[in-house]
């Protein structure tokens, strides 16, 4: 198993090299020059080439790759094109927001999500079962500024509680004045997410369900609630480990119409403004830190799964 | 362990039965389970219901092992669930009654049943590799019942298992619940199962087939294990099985089933000696005993040519990727096997010896990495996709589950047409003609060419499996475990019918099974597998008399005889004592079946490889031994 772990290893940091070229190459066909761009229609020839040459822009495309790589590695993300600040700070309170909305909505969304799924299928069939079945599968219909109106319809008209725009950042606030704020948007993620993670979580354990070990767990007279707990979701862990990974994973780096409907600063709106003023590496550095983002979570997610697997866990 | 009862349960045995007191007055202590003119219908889709166990009464008493026997579909399962009140989805009890201890389980609800469950009557599954959870260690599973029902603490359970393990002959017994279920054998799954089953000390057990899917030296110490086991803790039992010879060992009463309904029932040595019933006869007929010498048809010569059809010379193949161009695991070595123009060579051994592996090798999905093929005396590429279409043509494979190999979405015609469309049309016939003629040639009427395989049946789907192979007009035909998942009856009307297609086509047949007597009746020659090697090979009359590679004569002795006592003399053996329990290990060095060989000398077997030596003409047989000293 460790050396399965290792092997996943390398594939995610393949992973990371791969994309990391394509994001490079990518924004290296796009039209346009660095250089031009930072100092403006304005420039003169000479201040533009002895801006490519201080940008490194002059040295051949693998060694500008190479530096950039290096740079990144070291947490140093360049400078943004269009406002001179380092990428990283322009990053650094966006990320906090980020963090905090996906880290809250995650807490509050993946156990309900899965409690919810997993009781679905202790009883198939049964009114609650088709209840939240046709419920999740309305969410999933359902795009996100649609539930995201009505919710704010609901609770901030109807009901004048919460905040339909997230003011500010999270610095110099209290934690449940900064719940207030976030609410909504959490409550919009949660359903988002629940949708998926309640299909996929109802899917396994009723996949496992079916197998002949959970029969003869039931002709061994074991109560219902231990054959879900003890027999099938050991069994089911694998598939939804991933499902949760994947929702982690688009909480980070896929919220922009959430950020965009309620106005809060996040990751996905700092990469339409990149994408907007043309700002090349802000979009190198962001692109490269939503990969990471994917392929460690699912790094994890894989781990776990090898974890629940007793032939990898003991082998013979 | 003779009266196992614990005072409580008596007290609430007892407690069961008050209400009707009137009604089992006589049999309060002797009949366990009882089923009186028990009917179980199959709910169909909408919502019609179709009567599948018609009014059906029987007894089991104390300490007794009654058999259900029957086919697939006759109901045998779904009678012998009746015991713990349960019916599979999409079926329901429908009249009737099914008394386990005077109490009527059928009528009970769920929460009212799983204190029963476990507790009063215990159920082993067929698979018990399918039945253990792989993620839970073997222990909590074993002596989960009895703690969750309070029956015993986990303490009790522990050393109740304990005991059980031991009395199992289960290795290192202490320490073996530790263990996940992958990491045992198959063998001792099935026993682990018995220990399950057996922890909750239970009134009444129900086994199901619990030795058919395993090989038939495993059967025997399986087979051992569960009659002294239940003969110690003095249950009742139910085995459920279609083997008269395994039921002949075990059972002390028959009720012979078919489509639902009983047609005989009686002590078991009445129904054997003396079957009345002419589907019991039948059911008798249909096994094969091992045939004494001078068997196989000889009316196949005329085909015959100076080469053989298929041949394998000094093949050593296996899987994975290792060192130096070898595959990581090694499982054929030095394999020499050829296969005579319309004759039938038979592969057998125990699973794990490697006769798929051969199979895939002759088919070109596995290329071996020593050693060449030869077809029709010409080279044959080793891989599928170096071969030519004729080559392709020539050597065709027929798998064991016809369900999974037959397309669910394609019509017969369709399935049939395609190859023989794809390897041309030797005699001028549409393709219509050519697929009525396959239909014609396997059996079955031509109007099932627009059917779709689901609407046959489990002999016809397999006819279809064969008459695919045939579309192409082979020379060759590789048949794995062809009638392994058949009823008795159907298998043996499909060996029939390969006997018939042998002679009026002319195909030769290497026919894979670990059923002796199956290959026996059939096969022309056979090649005895142990460990991807070849122990002995020969014609089927000299290999299956003296003199014997130890390996032969161990499978021989394990083939169950439909007489009451076999089982007592087959343990009683050399070669049971020291093979039975044993695991097929593949080694590299020495002879690999030096661990579970009763003539094993040491230093010589452990660590050379055996010599082929030549009994007879086309005898062989790889052993240290001299000739004389196998006889």
């Amino acid at each position: 198993m460790f050396s399965l772990i290792l092997k996943r290893l390398g594939v995610g940091l393949i992973t990371v090299l791969a994309v990391s070229m394509i994001i490079f190459a990518g924004t290296k066909i796009l039209p346009g020059d660095a250089a031009q761009i930072r100092l403006g229609q304005q420039a003169t020839e000479a201040n533009v080439a002895a801006m490519r040459e201080r940008l490194g822009l002059d040295k051949p495309f693998i060694v500008q790759y190479a530096n950039w790589l290096t740079n990144f590695a070291k947490g140093d993300l360049g400078v943004s094109l269009s406002s001179d600040v380092p990428i990283t700070s322009l990053i650094g309170d966006r990320y906090k927001n980020t963090l905090f909305v996906s880290s809250l909505t995650a807490l509050i969304g993946v156990p309900i999500s899965l409690m919810l799924g997993i009781m679905a299928a202790m009883f198939p069939g049964s009114l609650y079962d088709r209840i939240l079945t046709f419920v999740s599968v309305s969410l999933v219909a359902a795009p996100e500024f649609f539930t995201a109106t009505l919710l704010v319809l609901l609770f901030v008209f109807a009901l004048g509680i919460g905040n339909a725009v997230v003011v500010g950042s999270t610095e110099n606030k209290g934690l449940f004045e900064l719940i207030a704020h976030f609410a909504l948007p959490i409550t919009t993620l949660c359903f988002v997410i629940a949708s998926q993670l309640i299909r996929m979580s109802r899917a396994a354990v009723l996949n496992v369900m079916s197998s002949p070990y959970i029969e003869m767990a039931v002709l061994k007279g074991i109560p219902r609630k231990r054959i879900i707990f003890r027999h099938a979701l050991l069994n089911a862990i694998g598939p939804i480990v991933n499902v949760v990974a994947l929702n982690l994973a688009y909480l980070v780096t896929g919220v922009i119409v959430v950020e965009v409907y309620f106005g809060y600063p996040g990751l996905a709106t700092l990469i339409v403004q990149g994408v907007q003023t043309r700002d090349f590496v802000l979009i190198q550095g962001l692109g490269m830190i939503f990969c990471l983002t994917y392929v460690v979570l699912m790094l994890i997610a894989d781990i776990a799964a090898y974890a629940s697997n007793p032939r990898l866990r003991h082998p013979k | 362990m003779a009266t196992h009862l614990n005072p409580e349960k008596e007290k609430g045995d007892a407690a069961l039965n008050k209400g009707d007191v009137a009604l089992n007055d006589v049999t309060l202590n002797d009949v366990i389970f009882e089923t009186r003119n028990l009917n179980i219908n199959a709910v169909r889709g909408d919502g019609s219901e179709l009567p599948i166990i018609k009014s059906v009464s029987f007894k089991v008493r104390r300490g007794e092992v009654v058999a259900l026997i029957g086919e697939s579909g006759s109901g045998k399962t779904t009678i012998s669930l009746s015991a713990l009140g349960y019916c599979k989805p999409g079926l329901k009890f429908a009249g009737g009654e099914a008394l386990l201890l005077g109490q009527d389980v059928s009528r009970m609800a769920t929460d009212d049943l799983r204190p029963i469950r476990g507790e009063k009557v215990a159920y082993l599954a067929q698979s018990a590799a399918a039945t253990f959870n792989p993620s839970l260690r073997l222990n909590e599973q074993v002596t989960e019942a009895p703690v969750l029902h309070g029956s015993k603490t986990q303490a009790e359970a522990n050393a109740k298992a304990l005991e059980l393990y031991k009395a199992l002959e289960l290795p290192s017994p202490e320490t073996i619940g530790t263990r996940f279920p992958h990491q045992v054998s198959g063998g001792q799954l099935q026993r682990l199962m018995a220990a399950m089953a057996l922890c909750g000390d239970p009134d009444l057990l129900v086994l199901d087939e619990p030795t058919t899917a395993l090989d038939v030296t495993t059967q025997i110490e399986v087979l051992k294990a569960f009659k002294s086991v239940i003969k110690e803790e003095g249950a009742a039992a139910i085995y459920v099985t279609h083997d008269l010879a395994v039921v002949a060992q075990i059972a002390d009463h028959i009720v012979v089933l078919y489509n639902g309904e009983v047609k005989e029932a009686g002590p078991v040595d009445v129904i054997i000696n003396d079957p009345q019933h002419p589907y019991t006869k039948k059911l008798m007929n249909a096994i094969k005993p091992l045939p004494e010498s001078g068997q196989g048809d000889d009316d196949t010569s005329d085909h015959l040519r100076d080469d053989a059809a298929l041949k394998a010379i000094s093949v050593s193949a296996g899987y994975g990727v290792g060192k130096d161009g070898k595959p990581a695991i090694t499982v054929l070595r030095d394999v020499n096997v050829s296969i005579e123009r319309g004759k039938t060579v038979g592969i057998i051994g125990e699973s794990g010896c490697g006769k798929s592996t051969l199979a895939r090798v002759f088919a070109g999905l596995l290329p071996p990495f020593e050693g060449e093929l030869k077809l029709d005396g010409n080279p044959l590429a080793a891989s599928l996709s170096d071969r030519s279409r004729d080559e392709l043509r020539k050597v065709q494979f027929v798998y064991q589950m016809a369900d999974t190999a037959l397309n669910p979405k394609q019509r017969i015609k369709h399935i049939l047409g395609r190859p023989a469309q794809f390897y041309g049309n030797a005699n001028g016939l549409s393709v219509k003609d050519q697929v009525n003629k396959l239909l014609e040639m396997v059996e079955l009427p031509v109007q099932f060419a627009d059917r779709y395989p689901h609407e046959l049946s489990g002999g016809q789907k397999q006819r279809v499996n064969l008459a695919r192979a045939l579309a192409a007009n082979p020379e060759v035909v590789l048949c794995d475990e062809v009638t392994s998942a058949l009823d008795t009856i159907v298998g043996a009307n499909v060996i029939e019918l390969l006997k018939r297609l042998r002679r009026e086509t002319g195909v030769s047949f290497v026919f894979i099974s670990h059923d002796l007597s199956t290959v026996a009746s059939f096969a022309d020659e056979i090649v005895v597998l142990y460990a991807g090697r070849v122990a002995e090979q020969g014609p089927v009359d000299k290999v299956l008399s003296p003199p014997y590679h130890p390996y032969t004569r161990l499978l021989i002795s394990s083939v169950p005889e439909p007489r009451i006592g076999w089982l007592e003399e087959a343990v009683a053996t050399d070669e049971a004592a020291s093979g039975i329990a044993g695991n097929v290990e593949l080694t590299s060095v020495g002879c690999p079946f030096v661990s579970r060989c009763p003539m094993a000398i040491d230093g010589v077997c452990d660590t050379q490889a055996p010599p082929r030596r030549t009994a007879d003409q086309k005898h062989l047989i790889e052993c240290h031994r001299e000739i004389n000293e196998l006889v």
